[in-house]
């Protein structure tokens, strides 16, 4: 299944969301998550299914003014 | 000092954490300065550095309040769900709501502003809205929910200081009760003092700590100035006059032509 992470084209064998954090090494990480623009919520995250084209941004603390 | 939300700060200086030339100069700019409150974002993060995991590490070692921002956003629901993904993130209601509305000066966008900040208040954030020392402005923000407002002293990173002093001592005067501070613009500590003399409750800056040469001994200097300015405030300043006024007693004066 091809998906966007981060602006970056992944072809990945993951079913939810929480399966493609894992896979891609954020494993236990301080990160909030938005499919296709909206906000998924990290307790939803197990539950959320992902499907071809998925849009997905993963974001993390950062420095800010 | 009024509360910004039920919470009463330390001190009226609000620091950002970007542009310093490393983390360890950052950390001193904090433990000079005591600043009160860290300003931070959110931006994509890497499953292999996974660099927003050291810094939010360091972040909490400073052990002070955390406003997470919603910079860079132009549209209501970009901001929306930024903020969203920051009270997750950081676990805080705090959200400095920026909806930037034009490049060359980062001024907000006042409209989409107040849409935003209604839909986040409604949903049970403490909305901080960076925007301008318009008065009709302020007053739409705080029936949307705002208990707090942020009028710019001048644009984000310029370090002009404050570009409308009648607007901000207007602002000042109409909103007695609102808890006000100056974000963005300023670049020495005298215009912090000078906020703080005008009545603000604090000032958030930046850049001009950052770039500065020294950014933790120019924290100091703000801090100080923060300080000066608050006191001064609270002092009950004189009235200025056009024509002088001897301040030596004039009784007594020898007769000596």
């Amino acid at each position: 299944m091809k998906l966007q992470l981060n602006g970056a084209t992944l072809d990945v064998d993951v079913a939810t969301l929480d399966e493609l954090l894992t896979a891609q090494g954020f494993g236990g990480a301080k990160v909030a998550t938005a499919v296709n623009g909206q906000f998924v919520p990290a307790s939803a995250r197990a539950d959320h299914t992902l499907a071809e084209g998925d849009l997905i941004e993963v974001l993390a603390p950062m420095q800010g003014g | 000092m009024r509360e910004f939300y039920g919470t009463a700060l330390a001190n009226g200086f609000m620091l950002g954490t970007a542009q310093y030339p490393s983390p360890a100069i950052l950390a001193d700019a904090f433990q000079r300065s005591k600043a009160s409150v860290a300003t931070v974002s959110l931006r994509r993060e890497s499953g292999q550095t996974r660099a927003g995991q050291d810094f939010w590490q360091m972040i909490r070692e400073l052990d002070v309040h955390i406003l997470p921002n919603t910079a860079g956003c132009h549209s209501v629901k970009e901001a929306v769900t930024t903020a969203h993904m920051a009270r997750e993130v950081f676990d805080t209601k705090w959200i400095k709501l920026e909806v930037i509305g034009e490049e060359d000066t980062l001024q907000p966008d006042v409209f989409r502003l107040v849409e935003a900040a209604r839909i986040l208040s409604e949903d049970g954030f403490q909305v901080f809205p960076y925007t301008t020392e318009d008065l009709v402005v302020a007053d739409r923000l705080l029936h949307a929910g705002c208990e707090v407002l942020m009028p710019w002293g001048a644009p984000i990173g310029s370090g002009l200081g404050l570009n409308n002093l009648f607007g901000l001592r207007a602002m000042r005067a109409h909103f007695p009760d609102v808890p006000l501070v100056i974000d963005a613009g300023l670049g020495l500590p005298s215009q912090a003092a000078q906020a703080m003399e005008l009545g603000f409750d604090a000032v958030l800056l930046n850049t001009a700590v950052a770039k500065a040469g020294d950014p933790a001994a120019m924290a100091e200097a703000f801090a100080t100035a923060i300080r000066a300015g608050q006191l001064a405030a609270a002092a009950d300043p004189m009235e200025p006059r056009d024509m002088a006024a001897p301040s030596t007693p004039v009784i007594g004066k020898a007769f000596l032509q």
